[in-house]
């Protein structure tokens, strides 16, 4: 078995799987049975300034999105922070810290916009002895329309600016958490790490609606014929986020800057491709609330293994795939596949022949018998086939080797060339 | 050979070559990679999972099913091993119909099962033919422990104990080890050799002295075991069998099922092995429905189960019951033999229907006869060849006594399959290396 323990901007556990801030890590209750199954680390529901806690909605506060066999794909909520006392959550904090000390806990914060309330916060929570602090710049909902979340997380100025106050008044590790909603996450990560942030956590969750109740026309989840957008999250939004995370990971102004990586994580695999694109760790809170804390072994077994069988440490699989990150006009434009179709495989459904022949290039041809073939000189190997074929690996996409004549074209495959060099782009340069 | 189904009395070769291997190949052919993907995309992921309370080895059944569904069916099989260890044999054998299956929630959804026998199988085959044996001897612990009978109970005992450090010597009295896995189940579950490649996979452990050939009673005694060793296991299932007392039991074409079976499952060319014309099972288990299964694929015309009460006291399930039929089984309940008809050899089964009443079961008075010239006794094992000195309760050892400990079919509580023999060993194991060193 693989080690999996590490160390995330100083702070340690025993695996890299985290439970994100939310429901699972509201109480003691919940985040002593988390521990109890295996998770490494936990980063608590976000606290709230003193005084008197949010209040949330009491009719149902999430939406979802089903896949086949009702197998939950997306989930929204519309939850605000933690409603609980302050001080309850910083005596049950400290309680399970004193408990657990093998395992990482990290306060997620989120207080009004101005230094004092951040001073505050940080001096309450300073003899809880947790192992750092997430500011939560992320939810879409309910906090934003205060000031707070989402609101602060659009404006690059006031994440530096907070990120400042709480580096200035805290010795704790800070990890900044990005929301989704904007255009370019780029530019809240560097004003995080101008501000001084020891890491940054992401995604947040994206503004959404995910159904329309069509006999009351109300956005679900409906609150007394009402509704209203909610934040998205689970395996849907897991490419979003992995995106956003290799855009931090290989800008030049981001680069090196640590990143924990949170949306959609429900196997080992959706982990492993975080850390592959430069996430330290990875949290996570709908497979969670899916399937329960037990979720984490088979996490911890397929990373595991799958360590072992590339002979590979947890390190090094830290940002392996990020060199492989590009723009398109870097990639290879002589590179050349064709689909193929693996006829013992093949259950002849058709899909893959609906799929070409009605929406792309007509490059496959189906016979009388439902045998179903590539044609060469039309395939231009756009993938659309493999992505709709019912069975794995039955259509495959296989490089022509140099020198050979793609049919399509009658030309040779070449050497590596790119868009920047083409002949038909009006501001090519000339190859050197 | 020129045999067929219809030649009379008990002759080999009454198929063409192709049918035996066609008729004894695999019953339910293992999963590919496609097929397990999508039978394990079919489980809930259940919390405290009503399949693992239904599992007598207490797998965890979500977590290894999760474990395939995500590319890994060698964790999944080290998820299955460690409560199973024989979880390869379980997976071909388990009536998983009346045990984990038939906890499953999706058959309360839909009357379909995720497929947990079959998946089990396709993880514990990927990791074994990758040469995956995930457990280590313990540190030596100095301690001996003797384990009698080499089937799935010893086994699993001994590479419990083997775990835990301690060095064990098996004694078994059959040349082979394995117990029923090699002498007993129906041969189209566990093809290709699979008892014994399971035995030499699990003996990989190191820290077990194999000694087949020795049989407790004639050539070593209790006393002798449990002075030389620090603990003694015994798991020696029913070597006993169950008479008919029924007049002309002794003629000839007259045996039980189990050595018929032992016999087949030793048979390396089938064609050679002799089966009746007019073959009648007596019993209503599983014994009696693999010995008649196995006798219409040998060639047998006509076969016939007949159990004296009704058709839901049968012990085999419905599914067995199925498989038997789709055959071409006849079974006949609520009849019970009365004699045994023939000159030397038996030519015919005398019958007489029954009733239950609340005094039992009784004759009706009325008769009928059946054809037959071999008939086979499936009508139950008992425990023979048990030492001096151990309670016995119910025709099985009531428990353990001093540092003997029992598990498997000769111990009693649990039913008699192989997993639950399984889970028996390897919690006496535990027990075992509990008392030895106090952990
Ligand atoms: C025909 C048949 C079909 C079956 N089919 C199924 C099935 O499909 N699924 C299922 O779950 N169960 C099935 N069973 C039941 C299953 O095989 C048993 O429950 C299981 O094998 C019990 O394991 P065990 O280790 O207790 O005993 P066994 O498997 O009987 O092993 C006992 C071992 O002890 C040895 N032994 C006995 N006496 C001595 C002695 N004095 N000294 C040394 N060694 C000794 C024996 O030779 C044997 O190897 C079947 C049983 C039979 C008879
Ligand atoms: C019900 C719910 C409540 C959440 N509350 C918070 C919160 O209080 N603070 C926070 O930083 N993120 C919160 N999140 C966002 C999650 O921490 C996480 O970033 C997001 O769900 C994406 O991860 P996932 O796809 O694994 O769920 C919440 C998410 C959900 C579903
Ligand atoms: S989609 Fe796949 S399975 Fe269906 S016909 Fe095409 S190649 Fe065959
Ligand atoms: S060992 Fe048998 S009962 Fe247990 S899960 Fe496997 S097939 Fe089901
Ligand atoms: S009961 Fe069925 S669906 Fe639920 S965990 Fe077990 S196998 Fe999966």
């Amino acid at each position: 078995m693989a080690n999996l323990s590490s160390d995330f901007i100083g702070i340690k556990s025993p695996n890299p799987f985290w439970l994100a801030s939310a429901p699972p890590t509201d109480k003691q209750y919940n985040v002593e049975r988390a521990f109890e199954a295996g998770w490494g680390g936990v980063v608590w529901k976000t606290l709230g300034a003193e005084g008197p806690p949010v209040v949330n909605v009491n009719g149902p506060r999430y939406g979802a999105v089903w896949g086949a066999d009702r197998r939950l794909l997306g989930l929204n909520n519309i939850e605000l922070i933690t409603d609980r006392p302050l001080e309850v959550n910083l005596r049950e904090i400290k309680a399970v810290k004193r408990k657990w000390r093998d395992r990482a806990l990290v306060i997620s914060l989120m207080v009004p916009c101005d230094e004092d309330s951040w001073k505050d916060i940080l001096h309450r929570i300073e003899d809880t002895e947790a192992d750092g602090v997430e500011l939560n710049f992320g939810c879409p909902h309910g906090m934003a329309e205060r000031g707070m979340g989402s609101a602060v997380g659009q404006v690059p100025e006031y994440i530096e600016m907070v990120t400042r106050w709480v580096k200035q008044h805290s010795r704790m590790p800070c990890i900044v958490k990005l929301t989704p909603n904007i255009t370019d996450i780029r530019k809240p990560a560097e004003a995080a790490r101008r501000g001084g942030a020891d890491a940054v956590s992401l995604i947040n969750t994206i503004n959404s609606i995910t159904s329309v109740n069509l006999d009351d026309f109300s956005p679900e989840p409906m609150i007394d014929g009402k509704g209203t957008h909610g934040g998205y999250c689970g395996p849907a939004v897991k490419p979003i986020a992995l995106n956003m995370v290799a855009e931090i990971a290989r800008s030049p102004e981001t680069r090196g800057l640590p990143i924990s990586g949170i949306g959609g994580v429900t196997t080992w695999r959706d982990a492993a491709e975080f850390l592959a694109l430069g996430a330290g760790n990875v949290q996570v809170c709908t497979a969670a609330m899916t399937y329960g804390f037990k979720i984490v072994q088979e996490m911890i077994s397929g990373l595991s293994q799958y360590l072992d069988d590339k002979q590979i440490g947890l390190s090094d699989l830290v940002g392996r795939a990020v060199p492989n990150v590009t723009d398109w006009q870097y990639l290879n434009l002589n590179y050349v596949t064709k689909a193929r179709i693996d006829q013992d495989a093949c259950i002849k459904c058709g899909r893959c022949y609906a799929a070409c022949e009605d929406t792309s290039h007509q490059a496959i041809a189906m016979s009388a018998d439902r045998t179903f073939t590539v044609k060469d000189e039309e395939c231009v190997a756009c993938n659309l086939c493999v992505n709709v074929c019912p069975v794995e690996n039955c259509i495959t996409m296989v490089p022509l080797p140099k020198g050979a004549v793609d049919p399509r074209t009658g030309r040779k495959v070449g050497d590596y060339a790119n868009w920047t060099t083409h002949p038909n782009n009006p501001s090519a340069q000339a190859a050197e | 050979m020129s045999n067929s189904p219809l030649t009379p009395g008990i002759v080999p070769g009454r198929l063409q070559a192709e049918a035996y291997a066609r008729n004894f190949a695999d019953h339910e052919p293992p999963l590919d990679r496609h097929e397990a993907r999508v039978a394990a995309d079919r489980c809930y992921f259940c919390h405290d999972a009503p399949c693992i309370a239904a599992c007598p080895t207490s797998i965890d059944i979500p977590l290894f099913i999760r474990q395939i569904a995500t590319g890994t069916p060698e964790a999944a099989a080290t998820t299955i091993w460690s409560q199973n260890i024989l979880g390869g044999i379980c997976a071909r054998v388990c009536p998983t119909e009346t045990l984990c299956e038939e906890a499953c929630v999706r058959e309360a959804a839909e009357g379909k099962p995720v497929e947990i026998g079959r998946l089990q199988r396709y993880a514990t085959d990927v990791a074994m033919a990758r040469g995956l044996h995930p457990f280590t001897r313990g540190a030596p612990t100095g301690k001996r422990v003797a384990v009698v009978g080499a089937g799935p109970a010893g086994l699993a005992c001994a590479h419990r104990l083997a775990m835990h450090g301690h060095d064990v010597v098996v004694f078994e009295r059959r040349p082979k080890a394995g117990g029923l896995n090699e002498y007993g189940i129906a041969s189209y579950k566990a093809t290709g050799g699979f008892a014994q490649k399971e035995v030499d996979w699990l003996l990989s452990i190191g820290g077990i002295e194999l000694r087949c050939g020795v049989e407790l009673g004639r050539d070593v005694t209790l006393s002798q075991l449990e002075a030389e060793y620090d603990a003694v296991f015994l798991g020696i299932g029913l070597a006993g069998v169950n008479a008919l007392r029924a007049p002309g039991e002794d003629k000839a074409g007259v045996r039980d099922a189990v050595d018929f079976i032992a016999e087949l499952r030793q048979t390396a060319d089938l064609a050679t092995l002799p089966i009746g014309r007019d073959v009648v099972v007596i019993g209503g288990g599983m014994t009696a429905v693999d010995a008649a299964v196995q006798s219409k694929l040998l060639g047998a015309e006509n076969v016939t189960i007949v159990y004296r009460r009704g058709q839901e006291k049968m012990s085999a399930s419905a599914y067995e019951q199925d498989h038997a039929t789709s055959v071409g089984v006849r079974i006949i309940c609520n009849a019970m033999p009365v004699a045994i008809h023939g000159n030397g050899a038996v030519r015919e089964v005398e019958l007489a229907y029954t009733v239950e009443t609340p005094e039992g079961l009784k004759p009706t008075g009325e008769t009928f006869r059946l054809k037959a010239d071999q008939v086979f006794k499936a009508i139950g094992q008992t425990l023979a060849g048990a030492p001096e000195g151990l309670a016995v309760a119910g025709g099985k050892f009531a428990g353990p006594a001093g540092r003997v400990w029992v598990g498997g079919d000769c111990a009693a509580g649990g039913e008699d399959l192989t997993v639950t023999a399984v889970a028996e060993g390897r919690d006496a194991a535990e027990a075992i290396h509990q008392r030895l060193t106090g952990a």
